[in-house]
């Protein structure tokens, strides 16, 4: 593979992790979220400081910065979380441009001008650049891969289906509403972060604007048109807005107007996104449904 | 502690300048049923939405078990042991019936982050699940999407996840509307069936003969207050119950 091919496959990867985090708000717990790149935003910004004032390394920062995120998560969903559907998306538009906002105009995080230097990430002594650089990413989108399938398995994850489904039913059943949805809120921001804090490292320089509301639309894009709340649909919307825009490059000023017309397109005639339907736990169902129509006697 | 599993006491509620329930008290012993009745828009559902922790009351009190329970959120009450059904059904839609079941099954799990964090999707859970099913009549669609299913098969898996969470008072909600005749005979002995097992049943209930037949005792409620309680002799030859309900047309075509 060239250099060109690793660095449009890095960008991919990390869009796909930072989107995972997308796909279990959205997709699994159903609270939109408009201001996903706000916490993609903290996670870079934490590592940036940490790495280039701290003069920490990459892997002594890392916990650090997945802890700020993890708190600023709390402390946004905490009453963003009260709200529902229209209210919620206007919420977290907001965190998003009071994100930005701050990341702009506070002198320390470099205003303007934004954060450059930041060092390449080190393994025993070895500098991470291009190639072992992607696998460090690809070796994370495995692990938030694992941990989002874990989470679908586990009782929080049912619980935040539940509520997503039908939340007063899903409450008379035990499920605390708060609680599901600050789980999963707090988990998705954490996956942006990770997904913030690669981007760091793999730019050497980050500023307020690449944080902004365009970037969570573009995040909500990769989600919804992957199929929402299915477990490869992060990763097959990255690479599809991700490969897009490098094939038709010389379209690259239209990008914002094709993915609203793509999320427009979708929402038309593939609701699901592309895997909509067919996750691993639904293709077995359309595989028994079959069994039984072919047997007969079905009634649907 | 008492004899009674439930006790209600001047139970009110405002929305605004309507009192949707107004100053109603009534107790339910140990595995009774009881028939909470009266026409539309009598504060029947909004008793229930109280009792089961979805609204909090403007005033009065509820006793669960000899403990106080008003004003606590839904999902508490849920595991005090208090299992609701719906009158507007309320399925999730997008998993299938046995998820729906377990979802209920999981309710000792929520409120621990260690236990949250173990699998759903265990040969025990789909067993139990599946039990529950069939209790109901359930268990040909476990695998289908709960979106898919009609009305009454929806009015079953209400009951069945209510039943999941293995409650000592059930609050039935209109089970049995849109339900054919022979179904309504087998939700009927389903629910004496729950009773003798040791749960208390609270049911709302618009079809007179199927409430008159399977209630202890009955309240009935009109304009948010508590008209009569009885026996169902007692109270369907109450004069003030005749007027206010079963004088009103209702009667006929419920007979």
């Amino acid at each position: 593979m060239s250099i060109y091919m690793i660095n449009v496959a890095t960008q991919i990867i990390i869009q796909a992790i930072a989107a995972c985090g997308l796909n279990i708000i959205v997709g699994h717990a159903g609270q939109i979220s408009l201001g996903h790149a706000a916490f993609v935003g903290i996670g870079a910004y934490s590592n940036a400081m940490l790495t280039t004032v701290g003069g920490l390394t990459f892997w002594q920062a890392m916990p650090i910065s997945l802890l700020i995120v993890g708190l600023v998560g709390l402390l946004c969903g905490l009453p963003s979380l009260r709200v529902r559907e229209d209210f919620l998306a206007i919420t977290t538009i907001g965190i998003n441009f009071i994100v930005v906002a701050i990341f702009q105009y506070t002198p320390a995080l470099g205003g303007a001008l934004g954060i450059g230097g930041i060092p390449n990430v080190e393994l025993f002594g070895f500098v991470l650049k291009a190639r072992p650089f992607f696998w460090l990413c690809f070796s994370c989108l495995v692990l938030v891969l694992a941990i989002s399938l874990f989470f679908t398995k586990s009782w929080l994850g049912l619980s935040c289906f539940a509520i997503r489904e039908e939340e007063t039913a899903a409450s008379s059943m035990g499920v605390s509403p708060v609680r599901a949805k600050l789980s999963a809120f707090v988990l998705g921001t954490l996956m942006a972060g990770l997904a913030g804090i690669l981007y760091a490292h793999y730019m050497k320089f980050i500023s307020a604007d690449s944080f902004s509301f365009p970037f969570s639309v573009t995040l909500l894009s990769i989600t919804v048109v992957g199929g929402l709340g299915t477990f490869w649909g992060p990763v097959v919307g990255a690479v599809v807005l991700g490969i897009l825009p490098e094939v038709f490059r010389p379209l690259v000023d239209y990008r914002m107007f094709l993915y609203a017309a793509l999320l427009l397109m979708m929402i038309r005639f593939l609701p699901g996104g592309l895997l909509g339907g067919s996750d691993l736990l639904s293709v077995k169902n359309l595989r028994k449904r079959k069994a039984s129509a072919t047997k007969g006697g079905d009634k649907s | 502690m008492t004899d009674k599993i439930l006790s209600v006491k001047d139970l009110s509620i405002n929305f605004g300048g309507l009192k949707a329930v107004d100053n109603v008290s009534f107790d339910i012993d140990r595995q009774e049923i009881l028939g909470l009745l009266g026409p539309n828009g009598a504060g029947k559902t909004t008793c229930f939405n109280m009792i089961s922790g979805v609204y909090k009351p403007t005033s009065g009190e509820i006793w669960l078990n000899g403990k106080r329970t008003d004003g606590l959120p839904a999902h508490q009450m849920a595991s005090l042991g208090v299992g609701r059904t719906f009158q507007v059904v309320k399925p999730f839609s997008g998993l299938t019936v046995e998820e729906n079941v377990i979802v209920s099954l999981g309710m000792p799990n929520y409120n621990s982050f260690t236990r949250s964090c173990r699998f759903w999707h265990t040969k025990a859970n789909i067993t139990a699940a599946n039990d529950i099913l069939k209790t109901v009549g359930l268990e040909k669609e476990a695998s289908t999407k709960a979106g898919l299913l009609p009305l009454g098969n929806l009015r079953k898996l209400e009951i069945a996840r209510a039943l999941a969470l293995k409650p000592t008072l059930l609050l039935l909600d209109e089970c049995f509307s849109g339900l054919r005749h022979e179904e309504i005979k087998v939700i009927e002995d389903l629910i004496r069936k729950i009773r003798e097992q040791g749960v208390s049943i609270l049911l709302i209930e618009h079809n007179m003969r199927v409430a008159m037949g399977l209630s202890d005792r009955v309240v009935v409620l009109d304009h948010g207050r508590k008209l009569a309680e009885g026996t169902p002799e007692q109270v369907s030859s109450d004069p003030a119950v005749i007027e206010a309900y079963l004088g009103k047309g209702e009667s006929t075509d419920a007979a």
